[in-house]
């Protein structure tokens, strides 16, 4: 579990990224950070890490407060994945993930076994173990990303808008995947993203953020899509276009759900009683 | 050629000294280029200081260096010490301004990226940014190397025996051709070198080697340096 107690973060410039912040995020769940750029969910991130030290306030892992541990072995066994990756340029794919376990003492044998099981796990094929990430796509160096976050099998997940810089095939590719592999993994993973569908489609808990993450709403998908809290978070959310906004239909074989678009979206399946 | 097969004997000793005198100063600035090319990319306030005063030594004229280091060393002229210590800090002149630029090339989010995942200062320095920062370097040394060889030839005006000794002879017997033989010697000796850090460059640095690295475009700089 991590909890963020009243968490205020000033930057000298005078913005103020973070303001009161309090937030449980639970063990082995999602939750996803959403807000537009400004919206002080990536500072609430690196909190979690100690990148970033909260002006007052603290964050608590299962009921530790993190300032009391050397910022350098907290983020040893926390998993962190970037946006682009944030691979190391100079190192192989598999020294890539296999740094984390060698900086907790691993052997450099130990940690390449680690690193080839772990390509595996994120779906990479063994032979691109000795390229470098410059010769990887976007959405293999992403894997890479994930796969060296899992590295040293951390309890918990920090995900930076990890799907953000690929395309939107291999985005949602790697979407399921992270769906798939948290149910076998079952990370407490905290995920930071400005897309809201995203945001839905991973969390188990959803927390939209506003400007100095002021909470306008949190909840799990469907508590938010059936009753957003205000005006602002409905028309953030899109519940009233798109996909989201979906009328009844009927036609001769049932009613159809259409949307504002007049694309047919699905059928209309009674509950059988 | 007829003079040079006559005095193989006397060119292999002077180039023999001429590779004593240029490698140890080039190790001794690459060396010592590190922690100050890193004090001068890590303290701002202190960056355009060094980087000026270093830069400055580049100015001194080769020959007034020679003369008034040993006044302030107590090295006599004529000492091969006074030669390697002048020549080390023309290399330095070039070598910290490489390293701070090296350090600066390095990309922000990788540096963030590393100290995200727990590598800890010291380690970082040495595992990630001294990697990233090494073809700026390696551009650099190329370039001190070149020059440091070219430039020891000054060492016979003040009595330090090398590759020059060619010049000075040549010129006072009036021999072309041992002026010539000099003057090929040392290009040789400064392209060999030259070649001998690009393969280390990649031998210690095989992530350039690959058709997306960067680094290959220094080659004509350091080689133009070298005349």
């Amino acid at each position: 579990m991590i909890e963020f107690r009243n968490v205020t973060k000033l930057f000298p410039d005078g913005t103020i990224a973070v303001d009161d912040f309090s937030l449980v995020a639970p063990s082995r769940k999602i939750t996803v950070l959403v807000g537009s750029s400004g919206s002080g969910k990536t500072t609430l991130l690196r909190m979690v890490n100690r990148m970033v030290e909260p002006t007052s306030g603290g964050v608590q892992i299962d009921g530790e407060d993190i300032v009391n541990e050397r910022p350098v072995l907290l983020r040893r066994r926390i998993g962190y994945v970037m946006q682009n990756a944030g691979l190391l340029p100079h190192l192989t794919v598999a020294d890539n993930i296999a740094a984390v376990p060698k900086l907790c003492g691993s052997s450099h044998r130990a940690a390449r076994t680690r690193a080839l099981e772990l390509m595996e796990t994120v779906g990479l094929d063994s032979h691109m173990a000795d390229r470098y990430p410059s010769q990887l796509s976007g959405g293999q160096q992403q894997r890479v990303g994930v796969a060296r976050g899992l590295a040293a099998d951390p309890n918990i997940l920090l995900m930076d808008e990890p799907f953000g810089a690929v395309d939107p095939i291999v985005r949602a590719e790697l979407q399921q995947e992270l769906i798939q592999l948290q149910r076998e993994l079952d990370k407490t993973v905290i995920f930071v993203t400005h897309d809201i569908d995203e945001a839905f489609l991973l969390g188990d808990q959803v927390v939209i953020l506003a400007t100095g993450a002021k909470k306008l709403q949190v909840g799990s998908p469907s508590e938010i899509i059936e009753n957003p809290a205000d005006d602002f978070v409905a028309a953030f959310i899109g519940v009233d276009r798109g996909r989201r906004a979906l009328r009844i239909k009927h036609t001769p074989n049932g009613p159809v759900l259409v949307d504002t678009e007049g694309r047919t979206q699905g059928t209309l399946v009674e509950d059988e009683r | 050629m007829g003079w040079a097969l006559d005095n193989l004997g006397l060119v292999g000793e002077l180039t023999v000294d001429h590779l004593r005198q240029s490698a140890i100063a080039i190790m001794a600035g690459f060396v010592l280029s590190l922690p100050l090319g890193w004090i001068a990319w890590r303290y701002r306030f202190l960056r355009s200081a060094m980087l000026a005063t270093t830069g400055l030594l580049y100015t001194v004229p080769s020959l007034a260096l020679l003369l008034i280091l040993p006044i302030i060393i107590g090295f006599p002229a004529t000492s091969e010490a006074n030669l390697i210590i002048a020549l080390t800090l023309y290399a330095l002149a070039i070598m910290v301004r490489a390293v701070a630029d090296g350090l600066d090339s390095v990309d922000s989010s990788v540096r963030q990226a590393a100290t995200a995942i727990g590598y800890g200062g010291g380690r970082r320095f040495w595992a990630v940014d001294l990697p990233l920062a090494g073809p700026a370097i390696l551009a650099g040394l190329r370039v001190t190397a070149v020059s440091t060889i070219s430039l020891a030839t000054v060492g016979i005006l003040v009595g330090v025996t090398n590759l020059g000794y060619l010049f000075t002879n040549g010129l006072q017997r009036r021999i072309v051709a041992e002026v010539l033989v000099g003057v090929v010697v040392v290009t040789l000796l400064a392209l060999l070198i030259d070649r001998l850090i690009v393969l280390a460059g990649r031998v210690f640095m095989p992530w350039t080697r690959r058709p997306r690295g960067r680094g290959r475009n220094t080659r004509t700089a350091a080689v133009s340096a070298a005349t």
